[in-house]
Parts: structure tokens; C-alpha cells; sequence
């Protein structure tokens, strides 16, 4: 009953609801600032200055950074993208598919590169194959053994992610489609697979994402200097110019693209939400 | 009265332990529009999705314009074009606009062109009053509208026979008496139809036949006036008085209510 505290809780504090909400926030406004204050002091600025953002290196290196590093990030990671996107296609199929063992194989690919460390991968494609099978090579070089590391990795989740997309269709759907007389197969791919690609666009998206930053694990692979992606060039120009700006320039390369695809994923997921209402 | 269009023979289905339908005998003729009614849980809308195959019955035939249905060597995707579906929950396919909604089927799986597609559907867009409509997509729509689209979509692919499944049941009580009224003028036209419904009114004056079910057995069948009007079963009779005034329903002791399927 909400009136008998007056009678017999004794209050323990003097405070109102308003001074008590107050006082906590007005402490942890105190923790920040001492923090910030703190740590202005006791940085050395000009050493952190001279070692993250010396403008006469930044300068240096263009425009490598753009027309060699920057655009074979983007490579790598589109061409990933593909292969992980055609390879999820087949696998989420698999994994509803009313064969067994086809449903077994997918289960096992998913479980096995989910479980895996990505420079793992990377590794096993760019050093353990090419030593097994001699005569293999991948097609287009460097490029598509990157596009096979990536495209392994990221086949995993989005396989996931577009069997998750499927099944969120109604069933009716399905029913429908199956009534006009659709075979199975035409109206998985006329009705059902527009419908779940709609669905997981922002997943999707999300996984670009994580493959933009994955990419930088070619860092292992033996590349030549026109190869080169964003973390190898910022790395290999850090330890020319004993200095960490290359390190700090790459990073912000980064950020140009992953923040604005994560501004659009966020974006179409309110639209999405606004649109179920 | 020549073949029926529609033939079910010892149709029995379960799912699992629950025996749905249990031994269905039932013939509709060509052009005759037949309501089935009953209780939910009565094993209905099983035994309309039984007759394009959207259930696999257990035991029994379906024949369909003279095909087996039930034949496991049938060719189910040309059979189910020559049977329109109307569903409760419209499922229209909610990426397409409403005439791609009518096109694409068409296209698809009768491979019309696109200019024999679009009249067709323009046509029976206008048929169910809704041409102003066809640009628009399916969540513009009012409930009422996106069933009288799904009507026109299944009556595009020119099916000899229509099934509707609860066709009003999800929508808004002053919006039932527009698709009622394209569907009485599909009967009007002679189209054969078989209803799965709880409107009493539209059973009683446009069906040729009542069937009542009940627990998966048609209990009584008859003309509608003397189903839904002089019922000869108790079952029936029960049911009738709880639906046509749901307000004078008593409480039952351990009948229908406890029974989970009541």
C-alpha cells in the first residue's frame, strides 16, 4: 500500500526524488571533468603531437594512401563481399533444404568459420593451399586469394544472417505463391528472396562493415608495394618514417567509410521499424 | 449435374496425435457455391487446404475438373492453376505493387506476355472495383482492399474453381460487405466456389449448399434455408444459436469451452 510508508518507514534521507537525481548526476559529471582534467595535464603534448600528427608526413603519403591503399581496401573487401555473398546464398539454401545431408554440410561449414579466427583463414588460404596444391592458383592473384580468405569468412554469418531473412517471410507467402501455382524453386526466388533481402539489408550492411575492417588481415600475406591495403601501407610507412601519423591517417581512411555505412544501416533500420509499425 | 468439379473421397488428415479430419465425402458440381460452416477447430479450413494440396491429406482423394490431386505422380504446380486460393490473412506479396501483384504470377507461371498480363489484371482489378488502385502498394491499402486485390490476383490466372478460407475473418466489420459483395457477383457469374465461413448472411443467401462440420466430420448438409434454418442436428443447432447471437450464450459447464478446440 503506497501510503503507509509516511506512517511507519522512518525517511532516511532528507532528499527529495529531484535532489537525489540531481546529486547523482552532478558526480558523475565530476568523475568525467577530473578524468579530462587529469589527463590534459599530464600528457605530453608536444611528443604526442610529434608522434601521431606530424602534417609533413601526413603529406608524404599521397597519394598512395588514396590511389593504391584506399582503393585496394575497397577491392579486397567487394570482392570478399561477392564470394561471401554468393557462398551464404548456397549455404543458407542448404540449410533448409529438405535433404538431410545437405543441412548437415552447411551446419558444419557454418559451425567450423564461425568458430575460426579470421587470420586463421587467411593464413590457410594464402600459405597451407598454395603449398598443398602446387598447381593451384587463384584466379586474378593476390586479389582473388583475398577474395577466397574473405569471401570463406564472411560466408559463414551471412548464410546465417540470409536464412534468417528467409524464414522471417511469412509463411503465407509461400502458401500464396504455391496456390498460383509457383514451383518451389520460382517462388523462392520471385517472392520469398525479395522480400528476406529487404529484411536483412542492414545485417548485411553490417557485415561489409566487418569485412572493411577484416580486409586488413592481408597485413599477413605476402603482398607487393602496388598490393598494398590501407593497414599495410600505414604500417610499412610507420616503420619507414619511425613515426605513428601513417598508423593514425590509415585508421581515419577507416573510419571515412565504416561510419557512414553504419549512419545507413542505422538509418534503414528505422525505416524498417517505421514500416512494421 | 455431369463430373463434379470438386471430389473428396475418405479424405482423413492428422497432425501428429490430432485427427483433424476424420472421413470426408463430399461433391461439389460445376458452377455451384458451396459454404462450409462450423466451429473452430471443426477440421474447415484443413479440408479447403486439402483440396489444392497446401495440406497433404493422410488418407483419401481429391479430385479436381476430373485430376487426381491426391495422385502423387500429378503435376500439383499445373492442377493449382485451375484453383484460385483466397486467404484469411490476404497474403499479398507486399514488394509489389498491386497490379505486379496481379502480373507477376501471370507471367511467371502462365509465361503470358507483359502487355497480356497487364489487361488481364486491369480487368479484374475493375471486376473487383478496385482500378484506381493500381499503382498503389498493398500496406496503402485497407484491409477490405488488399482482399479484393488477393481475389482479383487469384482470379487473373483464370481458375474453373475458387476457394476462399475465412475470407472476411480478419477485417474490420464495416469493410466485410465489400468483398461479400464481390464474391456474391463471382457466384452470380457462375463460377464454382467452395467458402470456408462465419458469415451466416452471405451463406444463406448466396450458397447453393450449407455443409455444417464438426470435430472432422460433416455432421448435415442441405440447402442453406434448411441447414442454417431448420437445423436437424443438435451439434448443428448449438452452434447456430451461439453464432447468430453471441450474447445469449450461456456458460457451459465442461462442453465446449474447456474442450480447448470449442
Amino acid at each position: 500500500m503506497a501510503d503507509t510508508d509516511t506512517g511507519i518507514q522512518p525517511k532516511r534521507t532528507g532528499l527529495t526524488r529531484t535532489q537525489k537525481r540531481r546529486l547523482s548526476r552532478g558526480a558523475q559529471y565530476a568523475v568525467l571533468a577530473a578524468a579530462v582534467i587529469a589527463f590534459a595535464l599530464t600528457a605530453d603534448w608536444g611528443r604526442l603531437q610529434n608522434q601521431f600528427a606530424q602534417p609533413g608526413i601526413a603529406k608524404q603519403l599521397f597519394p598512395d594512401l588514396i590511389t593504391v591503399a584506399l582503393k585496394n581496401t575497397v577491392l579486397y573487401t567487394l570482392s570478399g563481399f561477392v564470394v561471401g555473398l554468393a557462398l551464404g546464398m548456397v549455404i543458407a539454401l542448404m540449410r533448409l533444404s529438405s535433404v538431410g545431408p545437405y543441412r548437415w554440410l552447411a551446419g558444419i561449414y557454418i559451425e567450423i568459420f564461425r568458430g575460426l579466427p579470421a587470420l586463421l583463414i587467411f593464413i590457410f588460404v594464402g600459405v597451407g593451399v598454395p603449398l598443398a596444391f602446387p598447381t593451384v592458383q587463384y584466379p586474378g592473384g593476390t586479389y582473388g586469394k583475398v577474395a577466397v580468405a574473405l569471401g570463406l569468412v564472411s560466408a559463414a554469418y551471412m548464410a546465417e544472417t540470409i536464412r534468417a531473412g528467409i524464414q522471417a517471410v511469412p509463411k503465407g507467402q509461400m502458401e500464396a505463391a504455391r496456390s498460383l501455382g509457383f514451383s518451389p524453386a520460382r517462388a523462392m526466388v520471385s517472392i520469398i528472396l525479395p522480400q528476406a533481402f529487404r529484411i536483412i539489408l542492414p545485417p548485411l550492411t553490417n557485415e561489409l562493415v566487418l569485412l572493411f575492417k577484416d580486409s586488413s588481415l592481408v597485413l599477413f600475406l605476402g603482398v607487393t608495394l602496388e598490393q598494398r591495403e590501407l593497414s599495410k601501407f600505414g604500417n610499412d610507412l610507420a616503420s619507414q618514417t619511425a613515426n605513428s601519423t601513417p598508423i593514425l591517417v590509415a585508421g581515419l581512411c577507416y573510419l571515412l567509410i565504416t561510419i557512414p555505412l553504419s549512419l545507413v544501416v542505422r538509418r534503414m533500420e528505422t525505416k524498417a521499424l517505421r514500416e512494421i509499425r | 449435374m455431369t463430373t463434379p468439379e470438386i471430389r473428396v473421397q475418405g479424405l482423413h488428415k492428422s497432425f501428429g496425435d490430432n485427427h483433424v479430419l476424420r472421413g470426408i465425402d463430399l461433391e461439389i458440381a460445376q458452377g455451384e457455391v458451396v459454404c462450409v460452416i462450423g466451429p473452430s477447430g471443426s477440421g474447415k479450413s484443413t479440408l479447403l487446404r486439402c483440396v489444392n494440396l497446401l495440406e497433404e491429406p493422410t488418407e483419401g482423394q481429391v479430385f479436381v475438373g476430373g485430376t487426381e490431386v491426391t495422385d502423387p505422380d500429378v503435376d500439383i504446380d499445373a492442377v493449382r492453376r485451375r484453383i484460385g486460393m483466397v486467404f484469411q490473412q490476404f497474403n499479398l506479396f507486399p514488394h509489389l505493387s498491386v497490379t505486379e501483384n496481379l502480373t507477376l504470377p501471370q507471367r511467371r507461371v502462365l509465361r503470358r506476355d507483359k502487355a497480356a498480363a497487364e489487361r488481364v489484371a486491369a480487368e479484374n482489378l475493375a471486376r473487383v472495383g478496385l482500378a484506381e488502385k493500381a499503382g498503389a502498394y498493398p500496406s496503402a491499402l485497407s484491409g477490405g482492399q488488399q482482399q479484393r486485390v488477393a481475389i482479383a490476383r487469384a482470379l487473373a490466372m483464370g481458375p474453373e474453381v475458387m476457394l476462399f478460407d475465412e475470407p472476411t475473418s480478419a477485417l474490420d466489420p464495416e469493410l466485410v460487405g465489400d468483398v461479400l459483395a464481390v464474391m456474391r457477383s463471382l457466384a452470380r457469374e457462375g463460377m464454382t466456389m467452395m467458402v470456408v465461413t462465419h458469415e451466416m448472411s452471405f451463406a444463406r443467401e448466396v450458397a447453393d449448399r450449407v455443409v455444417f462440420m464438426d470435430g472432422g466430420v460433416i455432421v448435415e448438409q442441405g440447402r442453406p434455408e434448411q441447414v442454417i434454418g431448420a437445423p436437424r442436428h443438435e451439434r448443428t443447432r448449438h452452434f447456430l444459436s451461439r453464432i447468430l447471437d453471441p450474447a445469449m450464450a450461456e456458460v457451459e459447464e465442461g462442453v465446449a469451452d474447456q474442450g480447448g478446440t470449442g
